[in-house]
């Protein structure tokens, strides 16, 4: 590992003031992904900046149903916090599919949606990787593709976003809150992680030192009758091969309303907005909840490789977001 | 880079100058001689390093010494000292509940994993304590401790040996003794 500096600012100013001034900083959260980075080789900065005990962990009311979740607030509180199991039991849900124990206690909320790409060439540095080192050339295209996206990939980078809470905030429609060297600003969560398109470098629209002070999740009395279900290879601690956020709202068999996001298929979450615009005014039935997922992965491009590509991640999506409405549906009857 | 930090470890403060690139299970293991935490993967993906930091299990891998200055961390071996604080005398020899337990229903083989599979535990078990759901806990009432439940939230430890069958009972023998009915839990046997 490359020698670095360390240092815990007070406050967050003075940490992002810090970061800003020098290219190669980084912020330390949790350090579940970050610190074994630095071993990995992956990252290699001059300055590591710990920030978790100058951010508010605190989970506090914004009014009826709506919440402001301090990005210091760890992963295992969030998911236990009573009004977030209560108005929005998707994100609990969601928490509580990722990871372990141990690392849930360590991860917060800011740094959770910064996590990176679990691709196994990002990770190693020995083979080319766009994300890792831009104009390299990307060694999932046409290698092991089973955890790669078929939704709004590149040809330099086909990636998955590892997150599940993302999943979550971004059907959610939450709202981060950054503090940067110009001052604060709020950004959609929808609109925090971009497409890789021709720079897969950047995961998200954040600029260097510019952090995560807060998340917030407005009212949604909708978000009552949520879901998240999740699809892999072992039964707990592995990483999503789809995953579906949704929620539900239906009045005398009819579809009113729906929130719905994927995780596992894109380089971000991937709201699904034309799935939500084709079940409102829909009977609520297998049939919509079918007909909503063909919408939504008619643009779908499986990766072919080595392992026999991708393509499966398909249908199994289409079964999972039905099965995952048909229940919320079920829930709603009652 | 070196850094001075103090680190409560096992109930005594441990002053070190440390490499700000150190891992807390470096500094426990190869500067304070503390080798009951694990070094099995050092990726975050085996559990055999966790400790309790602030009371909460965390891995030891993925955290660099020098953010632990003034915390207070538990190894497996200073948890039998951490019931005798809270209930009284203690003598040489003394185990943990859980430590125990795993003694009682034979919970692992080779023993690599143990230390952390027992600081896992007792962590987990107060994570039930207070109520906290995990992914197998239905709907957003008390949860119920049963088998599903703690492999479920023991998933994080790894045992190479396949020692589950009986980690498992152990965890639940372990609840059952220090679960009390004011924690409006419930330990299933």
């Amino acid at each position: 590992m490359k020698p670095f500096d360390y240092l815990s600012p007070t406050d967050a100013a003075a940490a992002v003031r810090t970061v800003a001034g020098d290219p190669t900083a980084v912020f330390l959260g949790g350090g579940t992904n970050l610190v074994d980075h630095l071993k990995l080789g992956v990252v290699e900065p001059d300055l590591v900046v710990g920030v978790t005990d100058l951010l508010s962990a605190d989970i506090e009311e914004l009014g009826a149903g709506a919440l402001r979740i301090g990005a210091g607030a760890k992963n295992s509180e969030l998911a236990a916090d009573p009004r977030v199991r209560e108005w929005f039991p998707m994100l609990s849900d969601a928490l509580l599919s990722g990871a372990s124990g141990q690392l849930r206690n360590m991860a917060t909320t800011g740094g959770n949606p910064l996590q990176r790409t679990r691709c196994v060439y990002f990770q190693d540095i020995t083979t080319p990787c766009n994300k890792r080192e831009p104009g390299s050339g990307c060694s999932a295209v046409g290698g092991w593709t089973r955890n790669h996206a078929i939704l709004g990939a590149s040809e330099h980078c086909i990636a998955v976003h590892p997150s599940d809470m993302s999943v979550a905030l971004a059907a959610l429609d939450a709202v981060v809150r950054v503090l940067g060297p110009d001052g604060e600003r709020t950004i959609p969560f929808a609109d925090l992680h971009r497409l890789p398109a021709d720079s897969p470098e950047r995961d998200t629209v954040l600029e260097h030192g510019e952090l995560i002070t807060a998340i917030d999740l407005p009212a949604r009395p909708i978000a009552r009758r949520s879901a998240y279900r999740k699809v892999r290879d072992r039964a707990s601690y592995a990483f999503a091969l789809v995953s579906v956020a949704a929620a539900l709202e239906v009045e005398d068999g009819v579809i009113v309303d729906a929130r719905i996001a994927f995780g596992g298929v894109a380089h971000a979450p991937w709201r699904a907005h034309r799935a939500e615009e084709a079940l409102r005014g829909s009977p609520a039935s297998v049939r919509s909840y079918r007909a909503a997922a063909d919408v939504e992965l008619a643009d779908a491009r499986p990766a072919e490789g080595l392992d026999g590509g991708n393509a499966f991640k398909i249908p199994l999506l289409r079964r999972t977001l039905t099965a995952t409405l048909r229940d919320l549906a079920r829930e709603d009857a009652r | 880079m070196n850094t001075e930090i103090t680190v409560h470890v096992d109930g005594a403060p441990r002053r070190l100058t440390i490499d700000t690139r150190t891992t807390l299970l470096d500094a426990l293991r190869e500067r304070l001689g503390l080798t009951s935490p694990k070094k099995g993967c050092d990726h975050g993906q085996c559990g055999a390093c966790t400790v309790l930091s602030g009371g909460r299990r965390v891995l030891s891998c993925l955290i660099l010494a020098v953010t632990q200055d003034g915390a207070k961390v538990v190894t497996a071996e200073g948890l039998a000292a951490e019931v005798a604080t809270a209930g009284g005398e203690r003598e040489d020899g003394d185990l943990h509940p859980v430590q125990q337990a795993f003694i009682d229903c034979d919970a692992l083989q080779c023993g690599y994993c143990t230390p952390g599979q027992v600081v896992s535990a007792v962590g987990m078990l107060d994570e039930f304590a207070r109520g906290w759901p995990s992914a197998a806990t239905p709907g957003t009432g008390a949860p119920r401790l049963d088998c599903a439940e703690v492999a479920e939230r023991m998933s994080g430890n790894l045992c190479r040996c396949a020692a589950y069958a009986n980690i498992v009972p152990a965890v639940l023998q372990a609840a059952a003794a220090s679960t009390g009915p004011a924690s409006g839990a419930e330990v299933a046997r």
